[in-house]
């Protein structure tokens, strides 16, 4: 757990950050967010006493920060940041075990928690252990650069826009898997970011700053419903109803009473499954997705060896941890009003899109129930 | 999903083969072992040089070959010692917090240093340190302490500013991250400096013969004084050799101390 009190800094006249007072409950992902300039990475450097706080007070589990020494109190907290940092000179497998070997542990007992942690984020053990930082893509880094983090299993993590510096699609796979380890490793995390979508996505509660003052403390859904003022309500987007689905899963909505066949039995579908169904699924013995029959062909009375769309399930379908709002631009992609969910291959359900349009209805009847406060907060 | 977009790294080669490194260090011993036996043959010398300078009374300085050579490295090997020892503790100094007020001072400093003539170092130490061995040191220790403070201060300075906040960050203390990631990721840059410094150092040496140090200097401003071509000749061309040699040797040594993951 973490407590901030009226933490403030002043750099000479300006204050970059002004009693700042938030708490992150055990175990949860605190997003601080804000316009440039806002505090928000420097509230986070105060955490781990890089910066010292001008006044306030921040406990980590109980204890006041000021009260540890620095050394001591930063290889109990991890510390990712934008452009990773990791050694250059060092492998892969020594950089993880950096704080490890701080904190004295031997190797006999660092070997095998660094092959934990590579495997943790699907970097093979044995071709990434020996590699160097330059040998790496900017994904791969990252993901070296969190598991280093991890490595003496802080209570604790800081994250300075972790995912920043990578492209589009290797930031999503990051924020995914982030999401995924988090779930399973269950820290307490504060994570900086100025991306509102990324926000939505991993916090379990975001703290919007603007010029050092905290605006808004609350759970993602209370900051898109109910913004404190204007600021909040600008700041979180128009689209709101669409940034609710990045945090929906499609693991939580999908459809799992599909009508499925066993590939080169097509001949055999019933088409009174297609009374109720879009789509039956094609799959092989393994239920790996092979592809589907539309129903509409059927109905036109195209045999159904004929109405086979064969597809490969890494294209044409989606994983149960990626958003709905990503589900939608697969669909969107493949022309269809639904989509195939699978998890490496095999096939677990669909998501459609009146699926989708019923969650985004949802939330936007209750979206218009609060109009957003114009006045800025006194 | 494939990890397509994720297998980009520029680079798969590993690190340089322990081989590789072994045949550099053979090469250098090579070349050490062929100098030095260049350097005692002296009646070879006498021969090869009697009959490029025919004219010339005697082809050899009466000193040894071999014994001013000695004597060069004595000077060479006590100043840039001297220059190394306080030319890398001073560049690292002027990047701390401690001494960054001092940063621009000791830049001028050495600056200075440099562009003052060696022979008027020399010229104005004597009266204080006399003839010999120590005002050839001095004048050659300031000399050569240019390249190594401003390359140490360059290479310390270069090390990425995240690769420092993160070993912060982590918990690791100032002596560490210096020892641990400062120096190392900053050691082929510091080590070019130091190279630069000693092959400089080399050639300027010569001049302390000027002061009574003797080394290689001595043939050739005998030579110029006598007017005898196969002193100057002789001097000349084997403190050139032994510049090439310094070089070699220095070039392996950075080739060592730069960590794998850099080269």
């Amino acid at each position: 757990m973490i407590r901030l009190e009226n933490v403030t800094k002043r750099y000479g006249d300006t204050l970059a950050v002004d009693s700042v007072s938030f708490e992150v409950p055990e175990g949860e992902v605190c997003v601080l967010i804000g316009p440039s300039g806002c505090g928000k990475t420097t509230t986070l450097r105060m955490i781990n006493r890089l910066i010292e706080p001008t006044s306030g007070a921040i406990e980590v589990d109980g204890r006041d920060v000021m009260s540890v020494k620095p050394e001591e109190l930063r290889r109990h907290i991890g510390y990712v940041i934008q452009s990773i940092g990791l050694f250059p000179h060092l492998t892969v497998a020594d950089n993880i075990a950096t704080v490890p070997r701080l904190l004295g542990w031997n190797d006999a007992k660092i070997e095998p928690r660094v092959t934990e942690l590579l495997e943790l984020f699907g970097l093979a053990p044995n071709e990434y252990a020996g590699k160097y930082p330059r040998q790496l893509s900017g994904g791969e880094a990252q993901r070296v650069g969190v598991a280093r983090a991890l490595a003496a299993d802080p209570p604790l993590l800081l994250m300075d826009e972790p995912f920043g510096a990578v492209d589009p699609l290797t930031r999503d796979r990051l924020q995914m898997e982030f999401a995924r380890i988090q779930r399973e490793l269950r820290k307490t995390v504060i994570f900086v970011t100025h991306d509102v979508d990324e926000a939505i996505r991993l916090a379990d509660r975001i703290a919007l700053l603007r010029d050092g003052r905290l605006q808004q403390y609350d759970t993602p859904e209370e900051l898109l419903d109910h913004p404190a003022n204007k600021f909040v309500h600008d700041f979180m987007g128009a689209d709101r109803a669409l940034k609710r689905l990045g945090r929906v899963r499609v693991g939580e909505v999908m459809r799992t009473e599909i009508e499925i066949a066993r590939i080169g039995d097509e001949g055999a579908i019933d088409r009174t499954a297609c009374v109720e169904e879009r789509f039956v699924y094609l799959v092989d013995g393994a239920g790996v997705l092979r592809g589907w029959v539309d129903c509409d062909d059927l109905d036109e009375g195209l045999p159904a060896e004929d109405a086979i769309t064969e597809i490969d399930w890494r294209e044409g379908s989606v994983g149960p941890d990626v958003s709905l709002k990503e589900a939608l631009s697969v669909m969107m992609g493949l022309g269809f009003r639904s989509v195939p969910v699978t998890e490496r291959g095999r096939l677990l359900g669909e998501v459609t899109l009146s699926g989708i349009e019923s969650t985004m209805t949802q939330a936007d009847t209750h979206i218009a129930h609060t109009a957003a406060p114009e006045s800025e907060p006194a | 999903m494939s990890t397509a977009t994720d297998s980009t790294a520029t680079d798969s080669s590993g690190p340089v083969s322990p081989l590789k490194r072994y045949r550099g260090l053979a090469l250098v011993a090579l070349f050490a072992t062929a100098f030095t036996w260049l350097v005692m043959q002296q009646d070879g010398w006498d021969r090869v040089l009697g009959q490029l300078f025919p004219t010339e009374r005697a082809a050899t300085y009466p000193t040894p070959l071999a014994t001013l050579t000695a004597e060069h490295l004595m000077i060479v090997g006590v100043s840039s010692g001297l220059t190394v020892l306080v030319g890398i503790p001073l560049g690292i100094w002027v990047t701390r917090v401690s001494g960054r007020d001092f940063r621009d001072t000791v830049a001028a400093g050495v600056d200075f240093g440099q562009t003052f003539p060696p022979v008027a170092v020399l010229a104005l130490m004597m009266p204080i340190l006399g003839f010999g061995l120590w005002p050839a040191v001095v004048a050659l220790f300031l000399y050569g302490l240019f390249p190594v403070v401003s390359n140490t201060v360059a290479g310390l300075e270069g090390v990425s500013a995240a690769v420092k906040d993160s070993a912060r960050g982590m918990g690791m203390s100032k002596v560490r991250i210096l020892l641990q990631v400062e120096l190392p990721l900053a050691a082929r840059v510091i080590m070019a400096g130091v190279r630069t410094s000693v092959i400089v150092n080399i050639g300027t040496a010569t001049v302390a013969a000027a002061v009574g140090a003797g080394g290689l200097g001595d043939p050739i401003i005998g030579g110029i004084s006598v007017q005898n071509l196969a002193y100057v000749f002789e001097g000349a061309l084997t403190a050139a050799l032994l510049a090439v040699l310094a070089d070699t040797a220095l070039a392996q040594t950075e080739e060592l101390l730069t960590p794998a993951g850099l080269s």
